[in-house]
């Protein structure tokens, strides 16, 4: 057994685990503290994967920003000591009976189906052919979904900003507003 | 391929964390824990798409840029949706999705 093979279990086993306690925790901030331990091993993955840049991105962006982002709202909304009521037993049930279902499915499907690889070689991934093929305008190249995502998370910003920001009409709870 | 592992493993594993999402998504009643089951269900699929870009196609980066734009739309998505969340709070003080039931003003 190689290394890599060792890493990927101990991975895998990580995330199956970790997730699994993720929507079944019954307190919001272990809940939180779970999924950022699923994000992390995630992450190595990546790395085994051999994408670094992707690893990377997905530790700062993901493992650091959203989970920290996550960790404040549940600051801001939720007492932390409270515990969650169990959701009864029917919709529990229900839930299970559904994700078991699906999850069942996709899997037969997948061990069914012959993947058959490519025999070209593989491109090295490194800084400067991401950067290149972001901006190239080439059959290969992605500035179009670039500059979309880019207009889209100027809007995302200035959206948070203005839905999140106090003495807007949200807060006054008068019939009626005239202000922005 | 160097890494030594079948391809399926990646894809069961993803299967099981994207089910384990829904799972989540189904079950909870708070507007932060639907979001995590929102999260986990994204990551699951990037799992997906760098594992057929690597052992499929590895001449190509169709799938990383794929799961870039992924993780970016997923940001925003994030940023948004907890900014509502903190605005339903202060109206509501709640964040239980059953005691969240009117849209008027």
């Amino acid at each position: 057994m190689t290394s890599n093979q060792i890493m990927f279990i101990l991975f895998s086993l990580m995330i199956t685990v970790f997730s699994v306690l993720t929507v079944t925790t019954r307190k919001i901030l272990r809940a939180a503290v779970y999924l950022l331990f699923v994000l992390v091993s995630t992450s190595g993955l990546y790395f085994l994967l051999n994408y670094q840049f992707l690893a990377a991105v997905q530790l700062t962006l993901y493992a650091g920003g959203i989970v920290v982002l996550i960790i404040f709202s549940i600051l801001l909304t939720s007492h932390i000591s409270q515990k969650f009521e169990s959701p009864g037993w029917k919709k529990t049930a229900f839930s299970a009976i559904a994700s078991l279902a699906g999850a069942a499915l996709a899997i037969i499907t997948i061990l069914d189906y012959k993947f058959s690889a490519t025999t070209q070689a593989a491109k090295e991934v490194d800084m400067r052919l991401i950067g290149k093929s972001l901006l190239s305008v080439d059959y290969d190249g992605y500035v179009l979904p670039f500059e979309v995502i880019s207009v889209l998370l100027l809007a995302a910003m200035v959206a948070a900003i203005m839905i999140a920001k106090k003495g807007g009409p949200a807060i006054t709870k008068s019939p009626k507003f005239n202000q922005e | 391929m160097s890494t030594g592992i079948p391809i399926h493993y990646f894809l069961i594993l993803a299967t099981i964390m994207f089910f384990t999402g829904v799972y989540g998504f189904l079950t909870r009643r708070n507007l932060i824990t639907i979001l995590m089951s929102v999260e986990l269900i994204l990551n699951s699929v990037n799992i997906n798409f760098l594992a057929f870009n690597r052992y499929l196609f590895p001449h190509k980066l169709e799938g990383m840029f794929f799961s870039l734009f992924v993780i970016a739309v997923a940001a925003s998505e994030a940023a948004v949706a907890i900014a509502i969340i903190i605005n339903i709070y202060r109206r509501f003080t709640t964040i239980n999705v059953e005691d969240v039931n009117e849209m008027k003003f």
